[in-house]
């Protein structure tokens, strides 16, 4: 812990200590991409009048750097410090940069790499998130979709059959455990941030709107390289945090009402995913607007063809819509074992909903009319959501979902082989493999079923349909992919024919959970004390690093361990979005 | 669809054929008559039930505040929310509860039967800004 504190204020370069220092975003070792914008700002710790600061870059004045005037606030929202903002800052020529903040005897420097791009190698971007996928999901959904016989795979997933990969970190600015806001805005603005935030560096600013903002890849393509086409494509709420990643600025991932707006404002050509109730006005019932906007109306408006279904989704598309937004469910839509098996969820109530794969099939037809090339995110959202659940077959049919969606993407850039196809998690789960439950195997606990090692016999679900989903879960011998971290629940050991599970309910207390006692009725129910706090509802993300895999041009950059920002940086690199073009 | 038809029309009759004092028992599977992506529509007989007494059992919500006379009645409990920090990840059909007097709400996460006034049509709390639909006003709650 010592070591670390010593390293960081090394890493500021601080002269003076004692006292918190000034703080300057982006933060030291930012590596910022030649002409893309970003907000520069300064805290100041006891509020100090502007006479008694000095900031440089490169020893000039920041202002003559980063092209756009200075503002300086003292006592900013009423705190204890003062700010000094360069709103919309760009810097054109790559280079390292150092930024020196004065205060009296307190210095504070940090250190950017601004970094250029050389000629454009791709023409189209695919960016495939599964949203918490990690090791453990890719090697269930390849043996259930795929079958594994005396040890050997009988076929490969699509996002294993690819030539590039790499090991990826996801930490975050502020904590080693992150989540899919901040994971997201490292890959979609090549800046780290903290847990919840989208496109902005986590500053004091009481706002959630207000805070540093750094620009997103779906900004960039859209005024760059002549304008290029954006998708947004999941199967959760459109403004969850993955999504929101492509076009957002908050502080505060849960600000959907603000994210369908930047939405609007940054109008991705293709927009697909559940979560309409906010694009709805407070006067309509089931809105979750709090103002009489119908962003619905005013997509149409600007010449968006809306669908809720899956037939007026594909009817779009054949009739050449070049500007899709499709809202599908209310909440999330289905995921695939609900959708395509079980039928349970919400698919009585939304029967025509799309698949992740035809929604990406849509989204390719839709952008690839757009001369100037296309940046696509597609995102695998319920194997986070499952996971947190403790739902582990759900989480696997939808990673076969998502490598399905990937096998279509593929079929489109061999056409032509000008797409770079990139497929990663955005944080890991702490999920792993430990072998087989067998219904045959005697005992009258659920752990006497548990086979591992050379009783971890091959799981004996049916063969898997022409979609790769074996049509079967609730098998007799099934895989046993278990949760390294939970709380109070009841383990039954079998997958959940009735619906997704819900491992808890909200204590008396409002604050704390407990199991759920529906699922310890259950025949070998096992009762797990958690291992989490007692405020925990589900499993958490961890910071495990991920399996990153990528074909196409510019995919050869991925190797190694990398930061999670550098995947932002392979894009834009692989797409040419930097200044001087 | 037919049973709920005619249920409607029973639940309608039996309002014209005597004053409505005992309260009416309404559910959160019959609010809406569907939820369509572009919105919900009121079921026929929440909207005939408009200003009557009604009971409506459900789960309530951890308060807002520990004093209120304001809570939020869910269809099930709020279980799994990992990122729970605002009203817009509330569930869509969640009942709005004013009570009579200001009460310590101790029952948060029981299942409660809670009796008053039905108000439908979109509403904004004025203290807090809360959105909702459907409340119901001069209220009590009793645990079940
Ligand atoms: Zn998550």
């Amino acid at each position: 812990m010592k070591t670390w504190t010593a390293l960081g204020v090394c890493l500021l370069g601080l002269v003076a200590t004692g006292a918190q220092a000034q703080t300057i975003y982006p933060l030291t070792r930012a590596e910022i991409l030649a002409g893309s914008k970003f907000d520069f700002k300064v805290e100041f710790p006891g509020a100090p009048a502007q006479g008694a600061v000095k900031i440089t870059i490169n020893g000039q004045d920041p202002a003559s750097v980063l092209g756009q005037s200075a503002k300086f606030v003292e006592k900013e929202d009423g705190g204890d410090h003062s700010a000094y903002w360069i709103r919309g800052a760009q810097i054109a020529k790559p280079g390292a940069y150092t930024v020196e903040a004065s205060l009296g005897d307190k210095k504070a420097t940090v250190q950017w790499e601004v970094f250029g791009t050389p000629e454009r190698k791709a023409k189209n971007v695919v960016l495939f998130i599964g949203d918490g996928l990690s090791v453990a999901h890719r090697t269930a959904a390849r043996m259930l979709s795929k079958g594994i016989t005396e040890g050997r795979y009988n076929g490969e997933l699509a996002m294993d059959d690819m030539p590039h990969m790499a090991l990826v970190s996801t930490s975050g600015t502020d904590a080693i455990v992150t989540d899919s806001a901040n994971a997201m805005s490292a890959y979609t603005t090549g800046h780290k941030s903290c847990v919840n935030a989208l496109g902005v560096y986590c500053a004091k600013n009481k706002s959630t709107l207000d805070h540093p903002k750094v620009e997103t890849i779906g900004e960039l393509a859209k005024r760059r390289n002549g304008g290029m086409a954006v998708g947004v494509v999941t199967n959760s709420e459109i403004e969850d945090a993955t999504p929101a990643g492509m076009v957002a600025h908050t502080r505060r991932r849960a600000d959907y009402n603000d994210i369908v707006k930047m939405f609007h404002d940054v109008k991705p050509d293709v927009i697909m995913g559940g979560g309409s109730p906010n694009f709805l006005a407070k006067s309509t019932p089931g809105s979750k607007r709090t103002d009489d906007e119908d962003y619905i109306k005013k997509f149409e408006a600007d010449g968006y063809k809306f669908v809720s279904t899956k037939q007026e989704m594909q009817a779009a598309a054949q009739a050449g819509s070049s500007k899709v937004l499709g809202l599908f469910n209310t909440s999330n839509i289905d995921g695939a074992l609900d959708l395509k098996i079980l039928k349970k969820g919400t698919v009585s109530k939304f029967p025509d909903q799309p698949d992740l794969v035809e929604q990406t099939k849509v989204a390719l037809d839709v952008l690839s009319k757009n001369q100037n090339g296309f940046v696509l995110m597609v995102e695998s959202a319920r194997i986070d959501k499952y996971s947190h659940s403790l739902d582990s077959e759900r989480a696997i049919y939808d990673t076969i979902m998502l490598d399905n969606a990937i096998k279509v993407a593929k079929d489109f850039a061999a056409k032509k082989e000008d797409t770079l196809i990139i497929v990663v998690g955005d944080h890991a789960h702490g999920v792993s493999i430990v072998g087989t439950y067998d219904d045959e195997t005697p005992g009258n606990q659920l752990r006497d079923k548990l086979g591992i090692y050379a009783d971890s016999k091959f799981p004996n679900y049916p063969a898997p349909n022409a979609e790769g989903y074996p049509e079967k879960v609730d098998v007799s011998r099934r895989l046993a992919m278990l949760f390294t971290a939970y709380p109070d629940y009841c383990e039954t050991g079998r997958p959940y024919m009735n619906g997704e599970n819900v491992p808890t309910v909200k204590a008396a207390d409002g604050k704390t959970y407990v199991a759920n006692e529906e699922y310890c009725k259950e025949p070998l129910a096992a009762r797990r004390t958690g291992n989490l706090p007692l405020e925990s509802n589900s499993g958490v993300h961890t910071a495990d690093d991920l399996v990153l895999t990528a074909m196409g041009p510019g995919s050869e950059q991925f190797k190694a361990r990398m930061e999670n920002t550098r995947v932002f940086r392979v894009m834009a690199t692989a797409l040419g979005l930097g200044a001087g073009q | 669809m037919l049973t709920r038809r005619r249920f409607s029309i029973g639940a309608v009759l039996a309002l014209l054929s005597r004053p409505a004092k005992a309260a009416e028992w309404i559910a959160f599977d019959t609010l809406y008559k569907s939820f369509g992506v572009r919105g919900f529509e009121f079921s026929d007989r929440i909207v005939a039930l408009k200003g009557q007494e009604v009971t409506l059992t459900g789960y309530m919500a951890p308060p807002l505040r520990a004093e209120s006379t304001f809570f939020v009645l869910t269809r099930e409990p709020l279980a799994i929310c990992p990122f729970c920090q605002s009203d817009a990840d509330w569930p869509v059909d969640i009942v709005v509860i004013h009570l009579k007097a200001e009460t310590p709400l101790v029952s948060a996460g029981a299942k409660i039967a809670v009796s008053g006034r039905l108000e439908v049509g979109s509403s904004t709390d004025p203290d807090s800004g809360f959105v909702s639909q459907i409340r119901i006003v001069d209220a009590s709650y009793r645990r079940v």
